[in-house]
């Protein structure tokens, strides 16, 4: 009997792109209703705007490439790209920004330089820093989140809706109604003005330890990466090193000088940090090779995070973090590289 | 006393695969015989090194055991006569290690009297030889590493008995799914192997020597204690490894039970350790107890193409067809046949290929389901999570790929041992193994060529070397009769010209 | 704002004038340069790049900007390295196309012993003396073809590989 033959191994993958990408998306889920719930429906126009952008813009490019564009979707990073985007930007952003975010994202930082696999930087925070850059007063608009404040308007679905497609606010409303600065951006004018952080926590937009609103979504995503951890799509060493980056310093400085720095758990669960540490850095195209490395690289964004907040101007500092340490990657990698069994011990990789 | 107690691994294995087994299915029978073949298909070439040269003619009568091919050059094996009948051809002939494609082999009609030659019956007292005649006699029996590498093994001991020795492994790990001979064979003839391990013992002039087997097999792990019970030889031990893949390849045992690393580029002799694989030491038995050259070995024939999964002692020689055949035939999902296990077996184009020395599973699959297209790799890094060398994969794959001969050895391609675990976990579905051995086959390429390059260029400067030194000695020469002409003076030269002018004259 | 712009001016004009000054008054070791370019050449000694032999091509590379694309037995793998090692951003293709890897044979039955071809093997692969057969040693052949032009009766062609 005559046979085709076939090169080793002939055990069916463990594991494919796609399944990962879902997994990704899926663990995003409760974090993603928690953030309706505090901060309305803004997010879901955004996701559809982003996703929409986002998969768009694949397409287009892997024409102009001359190739397959089905190819590239179905792998479901586009859809990843825009989830990322649609969580680190303003709930109520006009159409034009999130898709402006989401086509540099993935025409300029991923397609520009090769496709899925060979960008250097986050496509996402690429995406962010850019209409961080070229729109400021709209990214500054932070939807106050629902705590009971009498002179606070929460918006409904189709105000969101018209602002979401046309930028305008309804007639009656002003923005200061709508917005309130964010618990970081309140941390960081209230120590500005030289008050105490007991001082700022006293404001509504303040939690039990992060911001209202902000402590669920933190402690959801941190849910949603554990279960990828579980499951092996992202492994730990990112994650503790963002983490010990981040609260290492932040918790010295606060047990130096309490009163003028605010808690590490505040850090850790305002703004995108937590977001960061278990979705952002984790992407693997743009983070180091090795385990060590990768520690190293955690480490990395988180000390700049904390090091943007306090001493930089940027409020949040996540993005820039992230874009800075991807460019120290093939540096880390070299000096990271794990020892080749057989070699010997204190060999230098050449 | 013997301590048949099994321990645990020492060292530790980086990376591996708990890899789902497919032991069961060929482990419910005990090792079946199929019967004679009426011809027997033996390729001169199925060790490492030289090819064995024919001895017998076409035409001529043989008996099992007779010697049919000599071994030669430096590294090589004899090959045997698996049972009595007439050589009929010796031509090429479909064989597993071109993947279906033909090599010389000897072809013998059985007579089905299965005759053995005279010497047979004459159990060489190996105890009272020095151990470099024992080594002598081990390579005149055609015994090769029987775990798949088929590499000489009278040669691997002589030049392990040159060096440091420290251990004798007997590698019963049997890692890779599906394959399940050795598991048999310690399981019905565990006395061999012991006896194999203490001819060894002696020949290599060892004190120690340990069997190791992965946990998985309890029945094997037993059979063996009693054994050594039996034979109440306090140098023989008992380990146990944890059942993950690759854990029995050479270098990864090596690592596991003393806990050294094999240095790149080296072998476990250069850290004191002798592996031999469990079959190739009770073939040594079979040849220096019973005279028994190596004519036959144990394979595992299984997958789920095959009607009756089973392990079958089958003469060398005998066709896959055949074997398939004894095992119930093919079921009508077969799609692929595979000599060797699914991570590193060789897929072949034709069931007309012979069992041969290596053959330790003959393994018929059905659909293995398409992977799909290859996608870019993504980073994700579980490559270099599970190779048990801490190689980074994704770094050789890049480098493969831009053709940087410089970075793949840098990154230690040349350590790869193609195991295949690194195939299994990329989620781009990347060949990985496959493009790692091409990458290493492109670097030999350019080694031969800058070597070339190096020759010619040498020649180049020795021949212009030579043409300067010929010039000079040429100017030398010539200055030198300048000289003595000068010396003479123009009318010794007139003298001269004037006596050649009458000499050509006459 | 315009201090921080004058003085970055200034320092970058510093630093390119420097920059340039160094390019042209101060020698590079071009000798080893040479030697590396030599190495990555495949040592045919066939001439076709119009140089005596392959290092003084490299060594016209190196100190006469030579074009890099004018071996055809290195392929255009060999003009690719020599691009990566000078530097250089485009890697032109082959001036002529590759070169076949090919040896010399000679047809032993035409042979009449002049040792002419001998003489003009760059690499000593041609052995024989004066009257008496000569013949090509395959292995050190580099396919060259230098030896094919000065054989009188025309008895040596080149044979693929």
């Amino acid at each position: 009997m005559e046979f085709e033959r076939l090169e080793a191994p002939y055990l069916a993958p463990t594991a494919n792109v796609a399944g990962i990408m879902q997994q990704v998306l899926l663990a995003l889920v409760p974090a993603a209703i928690a953030h309706v719930w505090f901060f309305g429906p803004g997010l879901v126009f955004n996701l559809v705007v982003a996703a929409t952008a986002c998969v768009g813009g694949e397409a287009l490019m892997m024409r102009l490439r001359g190739r397959p564009a089905v190819s590239a979707l179905s792998d479901y990073s586009a859809l990843v790209t825009a989830a990322l985007l649609a969580f680190a930007l303003p709930s109520l952003t006009p159409w034009w920004i999130t898709a402006t975010a989401a086509l540099f994202a993935i025409i300029v930082a991923k397609h520009l330089y090769g496709g899925l696999g060979f960008n250097i930087f986050n496509p996402a925070m690429a995406g962010y820093v850019a209409v961080l850059v070229a729109f400021p007063m709209q990214l500054n608009l932070w939807v106050a989140p629902r705590m009971g404040d009498i002179d606070y308007q929460f918006l409904t679905v189709l105000q969101t809706l018209k602002y979401t497609l046309t930028g305008s606010l309804p007639d009656m409303l002003t923005y200061d109604q709508v917005s309130r600065a964010t618990p970081l951006d309140a941390m960081k004018t209230g120590l500005n003005d030289m008050r105490t952080p007991a001082e700022i926590r006293s404001l509504p937009v303040m939690g039990d330890f992060g911001g209202v609103g902000w402590e669920w979504i933190g402690n959801l995503i941190a849910i949603g990466g554990f279960w990828l951890m579980i499951r092996k799509v992202i492994r730990w060493h990112i994650p503790l090193g963002v983490g010990a980056g981040l609260l290492i310093p932040a918790g010295l400085m606060w047990l130096l000088s309490p009163g003028t720095e605010p808690s590490p758990g505040f850090h850790m669960f305002s703004g995108a940090a937590m977001l960061c540490a278990f979705f952002i850095a984790t992407d693997p195209v743009s983070a180091a090779a090795s385990p060590k490395g990768r520690f190293v690289y955690g480490a990395g964004i988180g000390f700049l995070i904390y090091a943007i907040r306090t001493w930089g101007a940027d409020v949040d500092g996540v993005a820039y973090a992230v874009l800075i340490m991807n460019m120290a990657v093939p540096a880390i990698d070299r000096i990271t590289r794990p020892r080749i069994v057989g070699h010997a011990r204190n060999a230098r990789a050449p | 006393m013997p301590s048949p107690a099994p321990t645990y691994d020492l060292g530790r294995l980086h990376g591996g695969l708990r890899l789902a087994a497919h032991k069961s299915a060929s482990t419910g029978l005990p090792v079946q015989s199929p019967p004679l073949p009426a011809q027997l298909i033996l390729p001169i070439d199925q060790h490492v090194g030289e090819p064995a040269r024919p001895l017998v003619g076409i035409g001529e009568h043989v008996l099992r055991g007779q010697l049919l091919a000599e071994s030669t050059g430096t590294l090589g094996a004899p090959v045997h006569a698996s049972s009595s009948g007439k050589v009929v051809a010796i031509e090429p002939w479909p064989v597993a290690g071109r993947r279906g494609d033909p090599a010389p082999c000897i072809v013998i009609e059985c007579d089905g009297d299965d005759r053995a030659v005279e010497s047979r019956g004459n159990p060489v007292p190996y105890a009272e030889l020095p151990g470099d005649e024992v080594l002598r006699r081990i390579l005149q029996g055609g015994i090769v590493g029987l775990g798949g590498a088929v590499y000489p093994t009278a040669q691997k001991l002589m030049q392990a008995a040159a060096g440091e020795l420290e251990y004798l492994i007997l590698n019963g790990a049997e890692c890779e799914p599906y394959i399940s001979c050795d598991d048999m064979l310690m399981r019905e003839r565990a006395g061999d192997i012991v006896s194999g391990a203490q001819i060894l013992l002696h020949a290599l002039g060892l004190d120690s020597a340990c069997i190791v087997v992965e946990s998985d097999k309890p029945d094997a792990i037993k059979q063996l204690a009693a054994a050594m019970t039996d034979a109440a030889d306090e140098r023989l031990v008992l380990k146990q490894v944890p059942t993950i893949y690759p854990s029995g390849g050479e270098d990864q045992l090596v690592q596991l039970v003393t806990d050294r690393e094999v240095p790149s580029g080296g072998l476990p002799t250069d850290v004191g350790c002798l592996v031999q694989n469990v079959g190739t030491a009770a073939a040594i038995h079979d040849w220096l107890r019973d005279g028994e050259p190596l004519v036959s070995r144990i394979t595992t024939i299984s997958g789920d193409g095959i009607a009756q999964p089973m392990n079958v002692r089958a003469r060398i020689g005998t066709t896959v067809a055949e074997l398939v055949q004894f095992a119930g035939g093919y079921t009508d999902s077969a799609r692929h046949l595979v000599i060797g296990g699914p991570m590193t077996g060789k897929s072949v184009s034709t069931d007309r290929v012979p069992l041969v020395k290596a053959t330790n599973c003959i393994l018929v699959l059905s659909e293995v389901p398409q992977p799909g297209p290859e996608l870019p790799c993504i980073r994700c890094g579980e490559c270099a999570a599970v190779c048990p060398v801490q190689l980074q994969p994704q770094q050789l794959f890049w480098y493969a790929c831009a053709d940087d001969e410089r970075q793949l050895r840098s990154h230690g391609l040349t350590d790869c041992i193609e195991c295949g675990c690194c195939d299994l976990v990329c989620p781009s579905h990347i060949p990985l193994t496959y493009d790692f051995r091409m990458a290493k086959a492109r670097i030999r390429e350019l080694e031969d060529e800058k070597a070339r390059a190096e020759r010619a260029r040498r020649r180049f400067e020795a021949r212009n070397e030579r043409l300067q030194r010929e010039q000079r000695e040429r100017e030398t020469e010539l200055a030198r009769q300048k000289e003595t002409a000068r010396k003479a003076g123009p009318d010794a030269i007139a003298e001269i010209m004037k006596r050649k002018q009458q000499d050509d004259g006459d | 704002m315009l201090t921080a712009v004058l003085i970055l001016t200034v320092i970058a004009l510093i630093a390119g004038l420097g920059l340039g000054f160094a390019a042209r008054k101060l020698p590079a070791d071009s000798s080893e340069l040479v030697e590396r370019v030599n190495e990555l050449l495949p040592q045919t000694q066939c001439a076709q790049c119009g140089y005596p032999g392959c290092r003084p091509y490299a060594a016209a590379i190196v100190e006469d900007g030579a074009a890099i694309n004018l071996c055809p037995p290195g392929g255009n793998d060999t003009v690719r390295r020599l691009a990566d090692l000078l530097g250089r951003s485009e890697a032109p293709p082959l001036a002529t196309g590759p070169a076949a890897p090919a040896v010399a044979v000679i047809d032993e039955s035409l042979c009449i012993g002049c040792t002419y071809c001998r003489a003009a093997c760059p690499v000593d692969a041609i052995v024989g003396a004066h009257q008496l057969m000569h013949t090509v040693i395959e292995q050190e052949c580099t396919g060259c073809e230098l030896c094919v032009a000065p054989c009188p009766v025309d008895c040596i062609s080149m044979r693929a590989t």
